[in-house]
């Protein structure tokens, strides 16, 4: 019997029972979905933050407070040594620094404007952050070391927080209020969209000292970014960098830091590494979903079988060989999981896109991802097809003729 | 030369560990062009020697000579090819694919035999048995009469040089079965052997010898008295 002839009667099976065909098909959908949907998130969020360190240079340090674990960053208020005048020592000692920006930010931070309430990140910098951080001001102007001195009550926000604040309206020389206190908006920041989970438009900028003393009450800073000459004397820099903030904190030749110097590299490492990880776990459980469906599969295959016992008898009885039963129950269960496969992919594609809509993330397709759910997809047809495609083909022709 | 030669064929069942020795040395010879009844009362083995004889099933013991080939020896592809091309069978129940066309039932032999222009064999097919017109009829329109001239046809469309009808009237009306065996009389006088298993001796008495069959081994084996069958012909 030819593979056409097969495929047919496998059609005219499966479309003799359509949502019985459905349902089967629906873990290996999900299955496939899943998978794909997955390694987009994944890849999305690595595209992006590797675009985003790419943009910053690779001549920019960070001075975290507190102390690296497991290739991330201990944050929090726990360390209190780093502080604006480190900020400024290195600025001041480090040799071939070019720009330095402390800042000191805290999510989840209450903003109104007159019946508006939303909550965002605020942060407080110190005004060279748009060089540094390469974040440029986009309407109205960013604040000075006037403004600094004075901790001054000015804010610049961010697209987001103007979006949800102001609607269509023109936030400059409005008046906020930050957990209580009124500072007047000064500009806007240029758009910058998201990275990875996190919308980058969803914060409010003010000067650190404004930040630190009328709002968080503080003294220290969380970061420092520093701005090398060039990518070549990061390293040079780096050593300056620490010894520098050894001596500034005391800290005797036995004791460990209290900060952490990272370079964007680092970063960018700390995060693909994080991602990679994450992606194979999402892939890793789709894949096991995708057994599932394979599972379910086989258990209707073998009902089918039992089913259509009698079908099997008279198929032999008039001249199938055992390879044509096995052929025929094979390629049905092929087409289930294909076919599941097929429309798992446009599923997957689908929920990427929408995810990418409706939650902000990054997304990017993968080929490779695809190829490789759906390659997976046929294999678990065929892997759990074989046993009740076999289980038919070894029937006894006059018991499967004599089944009622 | 005989198409079917049986010598000393047993066929021992083991159900739940008891054996149960359903025919007891079996020698029969059936020639070409022969229309033979085969009678007796249940489980006196018929079934299970037409299933042998069919190449459904294999003898425990004794040889098997279907058209001078030792039956015993060939494998699953040869015995298929075999019920492929040269057995036609025939049931009680009619055994039709369902929601499957009375014309896609008849193509069924020739997808497996790989055969070009299935689809014109097959109504030609159905022609001949007079349901050219229910070609396109479900198993479950049709009447149980138009169901086994389906049955018939698709036994007929490979060309077989036996057609193995095992009760193919049992469950149907006197009328019915009446046109069924005027069927199976055409077939014969065109040169088709044809091995029938009846119960009713006015079934019977279509065939030119009747063997009977007690307790899995041949009791009576005769010829019956000379028809002459005209194509088409009313039984009665």
């Amino acid at each position: 019997m030819s593979l056409a002839a097969s495929f047919r009667i496998a059609m005219r099976a499966l479309a003799a029972n359509p949502l019985r065909s459905l349902l089967t098909m629906l873990g290996v959908i999900i299955g496939v979905g899943a998978v794909v949907a997955m390694v987009a998130i994944g890849q999305g969020a690595r595209q992006n933050v590797t675009e985003r360190v790419q943009a910053l240079g690779s001549n920019l340090l960070t001075v975290f407070a507190g102390v690296a674990q497991f290739g991330g960053v201990a944050r929090g208020d726990a360390v209190q040594t780093l502080t604006l005048e480190d900020a400024d020592a290195i600025r001041r000692e480090v040799p071939r620094v070019i720009g330095v920006s402390a800042e000191f930010s805290r999510g989840n931070q209450q903003v109104q404007f007159r019946g508006e309430n939303y909550n965002t990140t605020v942060s407080g910098v110190t005004p060279e952050f748009q060089e540094v951080r390469n974040f440029k001001v986009e309407r109205g102007q960013f604040f000075t070391e006037e403004d600094m001195r004075t901790r001054a009550k000015v804010a610049l926000i961010g697209r987001t927080v103007q979006n949800r604040l102001f609607g269509e309206g023109d936030p400059i020389g409005q008046r906020i209020k930050i957990r209580g206190v009124t500072f007047t908006v000064i500009g806007v920041m240029e758009e910058k969209g998201a990275t990875g989970f996190q919308d980058r438009d969803d914060v409010v900028y003010v000067p650190l000292t404004t930040a630190q003393r009328r709002l968080f009450g503080v003294t220290h800073v969380r970061a420092i970014n520093v701005q090398v000459a060039s990518a070549e004397e990061m390293t040079e820099a780096q050593a300056a960098l620490t010894e520098l903030v050894r001596g500034r904190h005391r800290l005797g030749p036995n004791q460990d830091n209290d900060f952490t110097v990272r370079s964007q590299a680092d970063i960018l490492q700390a995060f693909t590494g994080v991602s990679q990880t994450m992606t194979t776990l999402l892939g890793g459980i789709a894949a096991v979903s995708l057994i599932v469906g394979g599972i379910g599969i086989m258990n209707i295959m073998l009902v089918s079988v039992t089913e259509r016992t009698r079908e099997i008898g008279i198929r032999k009885a008039v001249g199938a060989r055992r390879r044509d039963i096995m052929l025929q129950f094979l390629v049905e269960s092929v087409s289930l999981s294909v076919t599941g496969g097929v429309i798992g992919i446009g599923v997957g594609i689908l929920g990427s896109r929408l995810i990418n809509q409706l939650a902000g993330w990054a997304t990017l397709l993968s080929v490779q991802a695809v190829l490789m759910a759906f390659s997976f997809a046929v294999a678990v047809g065929v892997f759990f097809g074989l046993y009740p495609a076999r289980r038919a083909a070894l029937m006894d022709p006059i018991v499967a003729l004599r089944h009622e | 030369m005989s198409l079917i030669r049986m010598t000393g064929v047993e066929k021992v069942y083991r159900m739940d560990g008891v054996e149960v020795q359903a025919l007891q040395g079996i020698s029969l010879s059936i020639a070409p062009g022969e229309f033979v009844a085969i009678m007796g009362p249940s489980g006196s083995g018929k079934s299970t020697c037409m299933n042998i004889m069919g190449c459904l099933d294999r003898p425990t013991a004794g040889t098997y000579l279907l058209d001078g080939t030792d039956v015993s020896t060939l494998d699953d592809v040869a015995l298929a090819r075999l019920r492929n091309r040269r057995l036609g069978f025939v049931f009680q129940s009619f055994n039709l694919l369902p929601r499957t066309s009375a014309v896609e039932n008849v193509e069924l032999p020739m997808i497996y035999a790989g055969t070009p222009d299935r689809r014109a064999k097959a109504l030609a097919a159905l022609e001949a048995v007079g349901l050219r017109a229910r070609a396109g009829h479900l198993p479950t329109q049709l009447s149980g009469g138009e169901q086994q001239r389906v049955a018939i046809a698709r036994a007929l469309v490979v060309s077989p040089s036996i057609i193995l009808a095992d009760e193919p009237t049992g469950n149907l009306d006197s009328t019915t079965a009446g046109e069924i065996m005027t069927l199976l009389d055409r077939l014969c006088s065109q040169g088709i052997t044809i091995v029938l298993i009846t119960h009713e001796a006015e079934i019977a008495a279509h065939a030119r010898r009747l063997i009977q069959f007690r307790d899995g081994r041949v009791v009576r084996d005769m010829a019956t008295r000379t028809r002459t069958v005209s194509p088409g012909a009313p039984l009665r």
